[in-house]
């Protein structure tokens, strides 16, 4: 047990304190255009990040990336100074946190050197096509499917909850080639373009109000054979590593704290008959018994770096973090609604509506968290069986199995 | 940096671990607790002989000199086999205390060989019912303290005054009486201690030290959150472990999702805990200032999440769980008086709100 860094680290911290100092005009400015993909200043703030080694550290520089060696301790540390003050850690979408990992681990040298540059760099964008309609948990029943045709695949079908694929440029998807194998084994990875003929978007409005996904429909798109994602009928074991990276990505501890943060600057400065909030022994009560967990969170997130930086599988305590993650981050949401009362009611551009209505949409969204990447009984379901050692679900009969 | 235990403090953990799981084995509580006898010589001479009686004390008065969380991952170790030995009062509180008061006389070497044991007071420091405390008169004290620890049999009773001091009581001493008390938990002994002008020894003088009592307290509360957090490992266990022999419906209990996710529910709620006792624990020597909140946090919480795994780990045996011939209550009623014990949860988050200065004026 020992929390102090050494002075190589100590030093490290000082010059992402630096950084971010210098280049505060940089990411004091809006990262997404209206239309939701970035802006100018976010690519340009992607590039000052990449060329400092605060995102895409471990991604070659022949492919655009930082070209360094991994060292998640000056990762952790770049993080925690980052949501210190508030500054955005680079472009954050599936392309970049799950298309980009898998395509290092599964792709050719080809579509490695055609694809990664510009997606990191904020140019290219792409969705996640995964959901179906009737393959959301039991994501392995898709039915989308995709049959050879000379030199093309051709697609029909459709997707569903497909984040940001209205304003995409590509999307990599999960379609059905063998028809006839065990359902885990027919299915391969496609890459494909969103403006190629044949596919059609349309919005849905999720209950924040605002259109952020939308169902995909796909009749006889065809795309090149060349833009499969490694071999035939692989994509499960493919997806799988864009799995593990998404559920790395949701239920950051550092998120639940600096809410937390937030939420005790409002209690202190709100009052209700001329009584601070943060006097009010309910809300203290509730607020002290998050606080408690959003400690034990993020102290639970240094133990699992520990294992990481000793190269240990932490088991168990790593199964847990997108369920209590994405849980607890939806409480203290929910917790600063109440803080806020009727405030807390306000939305859209209501007159007295707090902090742009931050509150309200987080309250809404990270319940969406909370359901996307594996639910919290998939979760469950997982902790159990891989963590606990319990039986896992008996399977149906299944057809060819 | 390093979050997490070093191979010593494994080892320590294992040998304890080890050392209950061949003395404390289901027959063996079972004999002990329901008899009331929480002072087994036999367990007493083994930790003494494993050494963490003195764990805490200073290396010249017999001890080894280690941190507060080695101490406390001996407490989970007991708390895991809801051992029936005193261990919180005698091996770290009093100790600490003693140190720090440097008046002890000879009470350090003894407590460490396990010849004499301490009964602690701190209720009253932590929430004091009417009825309760104790005034000094010169060196001579009255009044009540209860629910003291491992106070049934003790040599002398450490306990606290109404105006902040700290004293110790032989237990022979005129105008001192004890009565014990009866918890549901029968593994640790309480006894509330009258004194009637009884001649005490003081520790500490009022305002003395301003710092002695939050930390013992906050010792307290994180030496009882680790024995919780063992006693629910033990309980997790226990209840995976059933519902993978249970069979009804002609399957296990343990592959109906149902019940899966009732274990991984506590499993979810568990392993945070390890890591916020750790910190409260190494926070007493490495992060002074951050001690007493830290040790908030985690005997609120620890009480919080003992009482869901608890109960959960109780139900996932069905009726078997209620039984007294399972033993599964032993850990059960150990984990309701750990709450209870130096602040529930409640009381204990207005104490956290206090520290952070979010208590209103009078
Ligand atoms: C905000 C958001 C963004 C998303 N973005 C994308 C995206 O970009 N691309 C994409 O492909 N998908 C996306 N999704 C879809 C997401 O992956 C699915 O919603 C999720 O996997 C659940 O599937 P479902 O919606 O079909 O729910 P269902 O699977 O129908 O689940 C409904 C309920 O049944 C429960 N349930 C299902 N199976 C089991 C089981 N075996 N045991 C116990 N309970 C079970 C679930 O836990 C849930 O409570 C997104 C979802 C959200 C909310």
């Amino acid at each position: 047990m020992d929390l102090k860094l050494s002075e190589r680290y100590e030093d490290y911290r000082e010059a992402v304190r630096v950084f971010l100092e210098e280049h505060r005009s940089v990411w004091r400015q809006p990262m997404a255009d209206s239309d939701g993909r970035p802006s100018a200043a976010g690519r340009s703030w992607q590039a000052l990040l990449i060329e400092h080694g605060y995102t895409c550290r471990t991604i070659p520089k022949q492919y655009g990336g930082h070209g360094g060696k991994a060292d998640i301790l000056e990762s952790f540390i770049a993080a925690e100074e980052f949501h210190r003050v508030g500054a955005p850690t680079g472009l954050a979408n599936q392309g970049i946190s799950m298309f980009v990992p898998t395509l290092l681990e599964c792709g050719t040298p080809e579509q490695k050197e055609r694809w990664i540059r510009p997606t990191i760099s904020g140019e290219i964008v792409w969705c996640q096509g995964y959901s179906e309609p009737g393959a959301g948990s039991d994501l392995a029943n898709l039915q989308t499917r995709a049959v050879e045709d000379g030199e093309d695949f051709v697609v029909n079908g459709q997707k569903i909850w497909t984040s940001s694929a209205h304003f995409s440029d590509m999307m990599f998807v999960l379609v059905r080639t063998e028809p006839e194998a065990p359902k885990h084994h027919g299915i391969s990875y496609l890459i494909l373009s969103m403006d190629t003929p044949g596919i059609e978007v349309r919005p849905l409005k999720t209950m924040t109000g605002r259109a952020e996904f939308n169902e995909v429909f796909f009749t006889d798109v065809r795309l090149p054979k060349t833009q499969i994602v490694g071999e035939r009928g692989a994509g499960w074991q493919v997806a799988n590593t864009t799995l593990k990276h998404e559920r790395g990505m949701l239920g950051d501890p550092g998120q639940a704290n600096a809410m937390l943060g937030r939420v005790v600057a409002i209690m202190e400065e709100e009052t209700l008959d001329g009584v601070r909030l943060i006097e009010h022994s309910g809300l203290q009560d509730r607020l002290l018994r998050l606080q408690a967990r959003a400690q034990a969170m993020k102290l639970h997130g240094l133990r699992l770096l520990t294992h990481g930086l000793k190269g240990e599988d932490a088991g168990v305590a790593r199964l847990i973090v997108k369920l209590n993650g994405t849980i607890l981050n939806h409480e203290i949401a929910a917790f600063a609604i109440d803080v806020l009362g009727e405030l807390g009611a306000l939305y859209e551009d209501s007159p007295h509506l707090k902090d742009r209505g931050f509150w309200q949409t987080t309250h809404m969204f990270s319940l969406g968290l909370i359901i996307g990447g594996g639910t919290s009984q998939i979760q469950k379901n997982i902790i159990s069986e891989r963590g606990l050692g319990m039986p896992r679900e008996p399977k149906p009969a299944s057809k060819g199995a | 940096m390093e979050f997490g235990l070093s191979d010593e403090q494994r080892m320590l953990a294992e040998s304890v671990r080890r050392f209950a799981d061949q003395n404390v084995d289901a027959e063996r509580l079972k004999a002990l607790a329901d008899a009331g006898e929480t002072a087994d010589t036999g367990l007493v001479e083994g930790l003494a002989g494993l050494g963490t009686l003195g764990i805490v004390t200073p290396e010249g008065a017999g001890g080894s000199a280690m941190t507060l969380l080695d101490a406390c991952l001996v407490q989970q170790a007991l708390g895991r086999n809801a051992v029936p030995a005193p261990f919180t009062a005698s091996a770290i509180l009093a100790p600490i205390a003693l140190a720090a008061a440097a008046s002890g006389g000879d009470w350090l070497p003894r407590l460490a060989a396990g010849e004499a044991r301490i009964g602690v007071g701190l209720s009253e420091a932590a929430g004091r019912r009417a009825g309760t405390g104790i005034e000094l008169d010169g060196e001579r004290a009255s009044g009540t303290a209860r629910f003291v620890l491992d106070g049934v049999g003790a040599d002398a009773w450490m306990l606290t005054t109404t105006d902040g001091g700290l004293i110790l009581v032989d237990a022979d001493a005129a105008g001192a009486t004890c009565v014990a008390l009866t918890t549901i938990d029968r593994t640790r002994s309480f006894a509330e201690i009258t004194l009637k002008r009884a001649p005490v020894t003081l520790l500490m003088q009022p305002g003395a030290d301003p710092t002695l009592l939050p930390r013992l307290l906050a010792a307290g509360r994180t030496a009882l959150a680790f024995d919780s957090l063992g006693a629910c490992e033990r309980m997790l266990e226990r209840a995976v472990a059933y519902a993978q022999e249970r069979k009804q419906f002609g399957r296990v209990i343990g592959s109906f999702q149902a019940v899966k996710h009732l274990c991984a529910e506590m499993a979810a709620d568990l392993e945070p805990c390890h890591s916020l006792c750790w910190y409260a624990a190494y926070a007493a020597a490495a992060y002074p200032e951050e001690f007493e909140l830290m040790a908030c946090h985690a005997k609120a919480h620890m009480g919080e999440v003992g009482q869901f795994v608890a109960r959960t780990a109780t139900e996932v045996h069905g009726g078997m769980g209620f039984t007294h011939e399972m033993g599964l209550h032993y850990f059960f009623k150990r984990i309701g008086v750990n709450r209870q014990l130096l602040g529930n949860p409640d009381q204990v988050r207005q104490h956290a709100a206090a520290l952070q200065g979010w208590r209103r004026a009078g």
